[in-house]
């Protein structure tokens, strides 16, 4: 009787040992808020000739990012 | 939300210093302070490779986790800077990071430690867009005028790159599905084609003489 609990509890653990490995852990760190304690910046795309369009800010500079790449460049 | 971050390729770097150059005559940097420059390993040596380092805008910045005043804050677009007003100058910063981004203008002949100074990714500070009194403090704001870090765009291999982190990778993995990588980059290869390849090389033509080898090195007489 004792034989066959413990044969039945070590199963049960084994079983949640191995179904461990199947859960999911996030993988994206969390940062907390930062404690700066200084001036407020403003955002880049703020002031002109943005003056706030960020959609537009972005655009420029995906632009100017693809100018680094020679193979779309020269082609 | 792009993050930004710089990207050095050392098979491309060839130590010109244009980057230095470029950064600091687009944020009038003092003598003595280097907000980027170039590490040559085995310089002299055959295989010497460079590569330009300047603030990496580290994700985890451990400059921003010691220092005492908390003077650094993260911008949106992942660019860390800080608040020179704020700054006391205690070099803690320059401890922590490993880079040695963190640079201090000296002045007198015992170096009396000034405020920190370190790259922005041309993303000037605290202060007004392209304000006076940002570029005194802070450098010119690129970032703000729609145009990538000076030393980026100026590099003249691109082996230094600068911009969204993703675009970036995308960048380099052409690169190396184009070109290969590590030997197969530079070298006899590349200039003039295979030998086991022929009809690689400039002006080969089908049935024609022999393609030229590369010379076996170390048959002294």
């Amino acid at each position: 009787m004792i034989r066959r609990a413990v044969v039945t509890l070590a199963a049960a653990s084994a079983l949640v040992a191995a179904l461990t490995g199947c859960g999911e852990s996030p993988q994206v760190v969390q940062y907390k808020q930062g404690k700066y304690q200084g001036k407020p910046d403003e955002p880049a795309y703020a002031t002109a000739p943005w003056n706030g369009n960020k959609q537009e800010w972005e655009q420029a500079l995906a632009t100017r990012n693809q100018n680094q790449n020679e193979y779309k460049r020269i082609r | 939300m792009a993050r930004m971050k710089f990207l050095c390729d050392a098979e491309r770097c060839i130590e010109c210093n244009g980057c230095v150059t470029a950064c600091k005559q687009e944020h009038d940097i003092p003598w003595g302070v280097n907000r980027r420059r170039v590490v040559t390993i085995n310089d002299g040596v055959p295989g010497e490779r460079s590569i330009s380092v300047a603030c990496m805008h580290c994700s985890d910045a451990p400059c921003m986790a010691v220092c005492p005043v908390d003077c650094f804050y993260r911008t949106d677009d992942g660019v860390v800077l800080h608040d020179k007003d704020l700054c006391i100058g205690c070099g803690y910063c320059f401890y922590a990071c490993p880079f040695g981004a963190p640079q201090f203008p000296q002045a007198g002949a015992f170096g009396v430690r000034g405020k920190m100074d370190k790259c922005t990714f041309c993303a000037g500070g605290p202060e007004p867009n392209n304000s006076e009194a940002e570029f005194k403090k802070y450098g010119r704001n690129r970032l703000a005028e729609g145009k990538l870090p000076a030393c980026a765009e100026m590099c003249s291999t691109k082996a230094l790159i600068g911009g969204d982190g993703d675009v970036l990778a995308e960048i380099y993995r052409t690169r190396v599905t184009h070109r290969g990588r590590g030997s197969d980059v530079w070298g006899w290869a590349t200039a003039y084609g295979r030998p086991d390849q022929p009809k690689q090389q400039p002006g080969a033509t089908p049935g024609g003489p022999a393609p030229a080898t590369p010379p076996a090195g170390g048959s002294k007489s």
